[in-house]
């Protein structure tokens, strides 16, 4: 099996394409800036997660469903995170000009994140990667998500309903009461079906059962995914089954996010031969067929 | 910025006259910060390493961070030379900025092919990363003894006509010596320095924290190392010096430069702020207006250093 390194290929038409790259001739112009956005607030939403919303510029605010940004998180006490974090993007607004991120307290940068106070500044760095395509020919495209995976595809509720497409999540954690998102997806008319380790229905066979009965719905066209490479291990077999597109937002440890020290890499499998991929550029989001758990 | 000041920001590396001494270290650099900066601001591109043979790279994590800096081992992946032709460097033609094309080899034989190769039109330098394992001498960095530096520059030499930079080692006991063997065999510069050698241990489960074992540490916490190996290489060698370890802050980038350091690279930094080099350029020339200092180039070598002031090495270094 041969290694290469190569660039992503994306099969559907971008929600919208990032501002566009510099070329010479015309005045040059960043489309990926870090700035110091203002905290508009930082609040826990359950038990394990907190929401955190920013005041940014008109760039920033016009990220995509399924692009992150760079976060370099203040110091908490008797800590030192040097590098930025990446943070998937929870939601946007470009008339609001916010954006918003959904996090869960696990490391020093993390820990400096929960400082945060309404009125603080954070420094964002932003958009960045590829984020999800929507083909506009789906009426009905299937989410499923767990763990934070579920803050990464709720974006998708939105520009779904925007191209006129129906949203089914199945949304996957330990309890209920650590489901987030789900009031977000209501509000844009999607339906959401919750499965947990506590009830005993998130195992892989139940979630293939319940896969199984909205492809024979109609309601499936396509897959997004982020957070199990269990569920995504399902969701690629049903898929290579059906013959059904899919999209996945990957997660790796990253330093710059913008492609230039591979530390991010991963391996995808592009019609047998293994490639690797930045999942900060190339990426997060890859072809669900192409992707290695 | 510049037409308005009168700063004469250029700078002459052996032959090459760059518009200002800021360019980026080797590995943190590529066509994605053109969304970032614009291009035709920075004093040169520096590739990625170029190999000849194909390079998966090391295993993950390929890096950990550490107070004031990061270490990484990300093993120069490499997809060889003629995908670099086609593909890469037509995106930097674009730009009126010099290419210079950081290359590797794992023998001297192999670094010297490789830059001939590369010695074709749209390349302005090469830098030989030569602190890369060199197999015929038990995977001992080529830069890190001044003979088989010698001997690989000297290849070099004779196998390209471009302006040759050599990039040395900061982990070797004698980096001075290095460079004046890297003058010797013909080099018009030397690249001061790479990453340190460093480790992590994970507390959890007491394994190494990268998939290599060892890696290199840049950032912050380096500077003042790098800076003291510019100083001594720019008084033991002629040929300019760039200043490569550290640099985050225009401030950084002069006090290199006062050190000896005729340019200064700039990497791990970029990570942290992506516009940071183009901030280092605007710091340059708000520097030499507030001190009114007509030319950045003035800067170079321009510590001051009186007779009574000069250490004394012997005491300093413990082993000797």
């Amino acid at each position: 099996m041969s290694i290469q390194l190569d660039q992503a290929h994306t099969t559907a038409m971008p929600i919208a394409t990032a501002a566009g790259s510099a070329c010479s001739g015309a005045p040059w112009k960043a489309s990926i800036v870090a700035e110091l956005a203002e905290v508009v607030r930082n609040e826990a939403v359950n038990a394990e997660y907190r929401h955190l919303v920013v005041n940014c510029s008109e760039e920033a605010a016009a990220a995509q469903p399924g692009q992150f940004f760079q976060l370099l998180c203040p110091q908490p006490a008797g800590e030192q995170p040097f590098l930025r974090r990446p943070m998937s993007l929870y939601g946007a607004d470009p008339d609001r000009r916010q954006v918003e991120f959904l996090y869960k307290v696990t490391g020093a940068g993390t820990r400096g994140l929960d400082t945060l106070k309404p009125g603080d500044r954070l420094d964002i760095m932003g958009p960045l990667g590829v984020g999800f395509a929507l083909d506009p020919g789906w009426r009905h495209i299937v989410a499923v998500g767990r763990g934070a995976g579920l803050a990464t595809l709720a974006p998708l509720a939105r520009a779904a309903r925007a191209n006129g497409a129906q949203v089914t999540a199945v949304f996957s954690a330990r309890r209920p009461d650590l489901l987030v998102s789900v009031d977000l997806f209501h509000r844009h008319r999607a339906d959401v079906i919750a499965v947990t380790d506590s009830e005993q229905t998130s195992g892989p066979a139940n979630v293939e059962r319940i896969l199984r009965r909205l492809i024979a719905d109609g309601r499936c066209d396509a897959f997004f995914t982020c957070g199990s490479s269990r569920l995504m291990r399902v969701q690629q077999r049903l898929a290579r089954e059906v013959g059904l597109p899919g999209q996945v937002a990957m997660e790796q440890q990253m330093a710059c996010g913008i492609g230039l020290c591979y530390c991010c890499v991963r391996d995808f499998n592009v019609n047998g031969e293994i490639v690797n991929r930045r999942v900060c550029w190339d990426g997060p989001v890859f072809d669900l067929m192409e992707a290695l758990p | 910025m510049s037409a308005a000041s009168n700063v004469d920001l250029s700078v002459s590396i052996g032959g090459l006259t760059l518009r200002n001494p800021v360019m980026p270290a080797s590995g943190t650099f590529a066509e994605g910060l053109e969304k970032v900066m614009d291009f035709n601001r920075l004093g040169a591109f520096v590739t990625k390493t170029i190999t000849r043979e194909l390079r998966a790279g090391n295993p993950l994590p390929r890096v950990v961070e550490r107070p004031g800096g990061l270490i990484n081992a990300i093993g120069i992946p490499s997809k060889g030379v003629p995908y670099f032709i086609e593909t890469i460097m037509p995106h930097y033609a674009a730009y009126d900025t010099p290419l210079v094309v950081s290359i590797s080899a794992p023998t001297a034989e192999g670094f010297a092919s490789l830059a001939a190769e590369l010695s074709i039109p749209g390349v302005a330098a090469i830098e030989a990363n030569i602190s890369c394992p060199n197999i015929e001498e038990d995977g001992k960095a080529f830069a890190m003894r001044a003979e088989s530096t010698q001997k690989v520059t000297r290849l070099l030499r004779t196998a390209t006509e471009l302006p040759l930079w050599v990039k040395l080692t900061p982990n070797t006991g004698d980096v001075p010596e290095v460079a004046r063997a890297a003058e010797a065999a013909g080099a018009d510069a030397v690249v001061v320095a790479n990453t340190i050698l460093s480790m992590a241990i994970d507390l959890k489960s007491f394994k190494p924290c990268l998939g290599n074992i060892m890696g290199g540490l840049s950032g912050p916490a380096i500077k003042p190392i790098v800076l003291r190996q510019v100083f001594q290489c720019a008084k033991a060698v002629k040929i300019p010096v760039i200043g490569c370890g550290g640099i985050s802050t225009a401030d950084d980038a002069i006090e290199y430069m006062l050190a000896g350091a005729s340019a200064v690279q700039v990497g791990t930094a970029t990570f942290l702020q992506p516009a940071a080099m183009t901030t280092i350029i605007d710091g340059l020339e708000a520097f030499c207006l507030r001190r009114e200092t007509p030319r950045v180039a003035d800067l170079i070598r321009g510590v001051i250093i009186e007779e009574a002031d000069e250490p004394d090495l012997a005491w300093l270094d413990p082993v000797s």
